[in-house]
């Protein structure tokens, strides 16, 4: 069986800029995806590409089987998008908008309408049906949007940051719906900032920084990859801040993150147990007072800022 | 569904949303219908004692029909732009349908509009003593010849809108040179009163060969205002007109077209 989706050296480039430099991804057939990065790591680019919005300098990319470049037709007959902005229209009811959408896929007009119907109650927004969208709450508008992507069954659903300023509520439905969709069997590329997000939601993680594939695999292998366990220890007193994060330099396997409000640093380790022991004698030994030393195993957000290590220069993708 | 008749029902369809649109903003009903109304009584009224009182006014609605549909042609403007801005373009490409639906579709909603605009022109013509005195198949083909024209003004306009890099560059953009356009011709004073260089401009100015060929299908003609000046376009104002109108499409159609395909790679 063809995977959903399968691009291979991806490459766009505006001017001098590279958005996208050489990016390969696979989604397998009913699976989903996590495409995750900071802004501007060219998460938006990818997903202009795989929807035929954008044509690529270089590279090889099918989707549902068709060419983006010379069978556009064909992919946009098997995806369904919905947009980091919500690309509903403003000026129309959601009922309005989801015929409109219906009909641009080919439906005939009485299918069309039945399919409206359809989504707006699996969608909760009945009650809202025949409201101008310019009234709907952020959260009602992205589930039309979600729905606007759904309307004529693609098989392949691309979602470009679904949960983006989406209060938790809104979040939790966006994620129930995704994971319904996948029970019926479509195939999913979402984009994600939230390392939360795709932990939950998706099969496979491809994090991009820059325009270049930096990891990929599981939640848990990408976990795995970083270091075993995540090492906390809080000082009593201020002044032995700079200590701490000096002897959790030594010991840890990556850069020690500080809190200052709270004294507390923590760092990514090995051998988690070994660790400790070994950063309590050095923090002993420079007359330390530790109030509180801790070990977890460690967060996805820990993966994500070492793999994408780097100050956030605003940039956009 | 061949996929012309596809493109026919998705024309249709993005001129239904767009009119959609129009029904719920009161911007464009102003400009659409208050506008022209202003216009006739303003330059009716203002002017028109001057100028020949009753006599004038019945020369001066060609002037304001036509440019009341230049004018519309800034609705494409801003209508293509914002929906470029706010994405509304990006979500139409990325469904199964042609460009051409969206530029049909749009340039198709924006002659509805044209239309009734000029129901209201004529409407308010009515009130102030303007009469059509020629046959009613004269009377067909003037609106004809506006209709055309207008529908040509409506490509010019989505160009402007396509390669605009912002809805308020386009508004400005798409209203800047039509103010020129429309006083430059015959739609307010003989263009043989103007001195030697604009004269010339005003008598090959399509808007002109449209105002005449109008006013003359109307059986609007002035004595003393219309004056033969014996220039070709003057002579041949129907033909210019039709062949401008035609011009402008053929030429217009193609740029946009292609403009419509080029926002894409941004």
């Amino acid at each position: 069986m063809t995977a959903a989706v399968e691009a291979r050296g991806v490459v766009k480039s505006y001017k001098a800029h590279r958005a996208l430099d050489g990016v390969d991804l696979t989604v397998p057939t009913g699976t989903v995806l996590g495409l995750l990065g900071p802004n501007g790591a060219g998460k938006t680019t990818m997903v202009r590409v795989l929807t035929t919005l954008l044509r690529p300098d270089a590279g090889d990319v099918r989707v549902a089987g068709y060419d983006v470049v010379t069978q556009s037709a064909d992919v946009r007959r098997s995806i369904g998008l919905s947009g980091q902005y919500a690309a509903v229209d403003e000026s129309l009811t959601g009922y309005e908008n989801l015929y409109l959408v219906g009909r641009l896929y080919g439906l005939k007009a009485a299918a069309a309408r039945a399919r409206a119907r359809e989504l707006l109650a699996l969608f909760r927004l009945e009650q809202a049906a025949s409201r101008l969208l310019r009234t709907y709450s952020g959260g009602m508008r992205r589930r039309l949007d979600l729905a606007g992507a759904l309307v004529a069954r693609p098989a392949v659903v691309v979602l470009d940051e679904p949960t983006t300023g989406l209060d938790p509520r809104s979040r939790l439905d966006t994620w129930e719906m995704v994971r319904r969709l996948v029970d019926d069997g479509a195939s999913v590329l979402l984009t994600t900032q939230y390392l939360e997000e795709a932990d939950h939601l998706a099969d496979s993680i491809v994090v991009i920084d820059r325009g270049r594939v930096v990891e990929r695999g599981t939640s848990d292998e990408l976990k795995a990859r970083v270091g075993s366990e995540r090492l906390e220890i809080v000082v009593a007193d201020h002044a032995d801040l700079p200590a701490l994060t000096r002897v959790l330099a030594e010991v840890g396997a990556a850069e020690p993150v500080v809190d200052e409000h709270l004294r507390r640093a923590h760092v990514l380790v090995h051998v988690g147990p070994k660790t400790l022991v070994e950063a309590l004698k050095r923090l002993d030994a420079q007359d330390v007072r530790v109030l509180d030393v801790s070990l977890h195993r460690p967060k996805l957000d820990d993966v994500f800022l070492m793999l994408t290590d780097r100050a956030d220069d605003g940039e956009d993708s | 569904m061949t996929a012309v008749a596809k493109v026919a029902v998705d024309g249709w369809m993005i001129a239904w949303r767009n009119l959609l649109h129009v029904r719920r903003s009161v911007d464009w009903a102003f400009a659409a219908v208050v506008q022209p109304v202003m216009f006739v009584l303003l330059f009716g009224f203002v002017f028109g004692g001057l100028l020949g009182g009753a006599a004038y006014r019945e020369y001066l609605l060609a002037g304001i029909l036509v440019q009341t549909l230049a004018f519309n042609s800034a609705f494409t403007v801003i209508g293509l732009s914002t929906d470029l801005r706010k994405g509304f373009i990006d979500r139409l490409r990325s469904l199964p349908m042609s460009g051409v639906s969206v530029m049909v579709g749009r340039t198709l909603s924006d002659l509805a509009v044209s239309v009734v605009a000029m129901l209201v022109t004529c409407l308010c013509g009515l009130l102030i003593g303007w009469r059509v005195r020629g046959s009613f198949l004269d009377a067909v083909l003037a609106f004809l010849v506006l209709l055309v024209f207008a529908f040509a003004m409506s490509w010019i306009g989505a160009l402007i809108g396509l390669i605009s890099p912002s809805p308020e560059a386009a508004q400005s953009a798409g209203l800047i040179w039509l103010t020129p356009l429309t006083f430059v011709s015959s739609g307010f004073v003989p263009e043989e009163s103007m001195p030697g260089p604009l004269r010339v401009i005003a008598e090959w100015n399509p808007l002109t060969a449209v105002i005449n060929a109008v006013r003359g299908l109307f059986g609007n003609t002035v004595p003393g205002l219309d004056v033969a000046s014996g220039s070709w376009p003057d002579d041949h104002a129907s033909a210019y007109a039709w062949l401008s109108s035609l011009l402008i499409v053929a030429v217009f159609v193609p740029l946009s077209m292609r403009a419509y395909r080029r926002v894409a790679a941004r």
